[in-house]
């Protein structure tokens, strides 16, 4: 039986599970994680959502969901893939994105009705003065930049 | 022995052979056939792009669609109720049950001819996405929802480059146009409705593909245009792709795509 003390509890557990890959941000942070529940059963039910419909990190974050929650007596577990609505990179919480940042992933501008291509400033930096090198970087979710300021090269967290 | 049948992939017969399927799963099994054929095409060009920005370009891009895939594919298995999952369907179907449409499986060419499939299927499925976010089926209305906002980058890259190279070097402009012109002969089965569709289109669930000329023109004809490229009037048009009819080109893909599965049934790594 799960009580709501420890649904609390689990919740936690859950939200402290690392994006597997930009581990500098939690699946809480990434808004990944969309509900944790317990079903009629007293299971514990976890909803996740992917960020890209082929994001190949979906398994092993649910592999690590429910590991984690073993580690907590928690064997029967239940991870469900949620589709809808669609993750968009407006569910990255402050907490992440100053976790991007500091980490030199440049986060996502506001993902609004109209697409604009903004300047995205240098997370090492700070410059204003960037170049987009590839639409398309090392993940599906990043863009591959590089800064006319300082030179280095760095991944951007596209909007999505 | 029949006939000849004229240019490739305009036979327009009777029965094809394929498995007879609910139109509802046909339908669902062709959006989910059209993203998995050509996922694997740009997963072809893993290590063979001209630059490695254009490697992982390519590859995440065939990600995506391989993502779309699997939801559609597993939604297919589910909609048709005998058993069938993704690998399933993926995996240990012959050609003929195949409901792709054609442009998918045209082999990758150069750059320009890759380039032009993008840019035709990528706006084809905008409008597609676009309108399926509304479908009265809630699986495709949530992979319509997720899938746009990708679609939407892959169509811009594909722009992007057609503009590139269309209004770049002779050269580049040589090899768009002729990209173009290998591509869109396969352009018009895009929107042709099947047979079973007009049904799906009255019940909600499904978008009747040839509302989507119009607004696939208007965004791809001012590209090429832009681009310095010519519209082509192709001679033949390819059809039949959702009946099970395809290009030989396809039945080499399948066999690379499926050769480890059935040769060890359960494989896992």
């Amino acid at each position: 039986m799960v009580t709501t003390t420890t649904l609390a509890a689990v919740r936690a557990v859950v939200a402290e599970v690392p994006d597997p890959e930009l581990p500098v941000v939690t699946i809480e942070d990434l808004g990944v994680l969309r509900d944790v529940r317990v079903d009629d059963g007293g299971r514990v039910v976890v909803e996740i959502t992917p960020t890209y419909s082929g994001c190949p990190a979906i398994d092993a974050i649910r592999d690590d969901v429910l590991a984690r929650l073993r580690e907590h007596g928690h064997d029967d577990a239940e991870v469900r893939l949620v589709l809808a609505p669609a993750w968009t990179t407006d569910w990255i919480t402050a907490r992440g994105r100053a976790a991007l940042h500091e980490h030199g992933i440049a986060p996502p501008h506001r993902a609004g009705p109209v697409a604009l291509t903004l300047s995205v400033r240098c997370p090492r930096c700070g410059s204003p003065n960037t170049r987009e090198i590839s639409r398309f970087g090392s993940t599906a979710c990043k863009s591959l930049w590089t800064c006319r300021a300082c030179l280095e090269p760095f991944d951007h967290m596209k909007a999505l | 022995m029949t006939a000849h049948p004229g240019p490739p992939g305009t036979w327009d017969g009777g029965s094809t052979g394929a498995t007879v399927l609910e139109p509802r799963v046909a339908y669902v099994l062709g959006l989910g056939d059209d993203a998995l054929v050509l996922a694997h095409r740009l997963g072809e060009w893993i290590a063979g792009a001209p630059q490695i920005e254009e490697d992982i370009a390519l590859a995440n891009i065939g990600l995506d669609l391989l993502g779309q895939a699997r939801t559609l594919l597993s939604h297919a298995g589910e909609l048709e109720g005998a058993g069938r999952d993704e690998d399933a369907l993926a995996y240990l179907r012959d050609e003929r049950d195949f409901r792709n449409l054609q442009i998918v499986e045209r082999p990758n060419g150069d750059f320009a001819v890759t380039t032009a499939r993008q840019l035709a299927f990528s706006a084809y499925q905008y409008e597609l996405y676009d309108r399926l976010r509304a479908s009265a089926d809630p699986t495709l209305a949530a992979v319509a929802g997720k899938a746009i906002k990708e679609v939407t980058y892959h169509r811009d890259h594909a722009t992007q480059w057609t503009l590139r190279l269309g209004d770049g070097t002779d050269e580049s402009h040589r090899r768009m146009q002729a990209g173009v012109e290998q591509i869109w002969p396969y352009v018009e089965e895009m929107f042709e409705p099947g047979p079973a569709v007009a049904g799906l289109v009255a019940q909600g669930l499904a978008t009747d593909p040839s509302l989507l000329r119009e607004p696939w023109a208007a965004y791809v004809h001012p590209v090429l245009t832009q681009a310095t490229l010519a519209v082509p009037e192709p001679a033949f048009h390819g059809r039949g792709g959702r009946r099970g009819l395809h290009t030989e080109a396809l039945g080499y893909l399948l066999a690379e795509m499926q050769h480890l599965h059935r040769a060890h049934p359960g494989a896992t790594w």
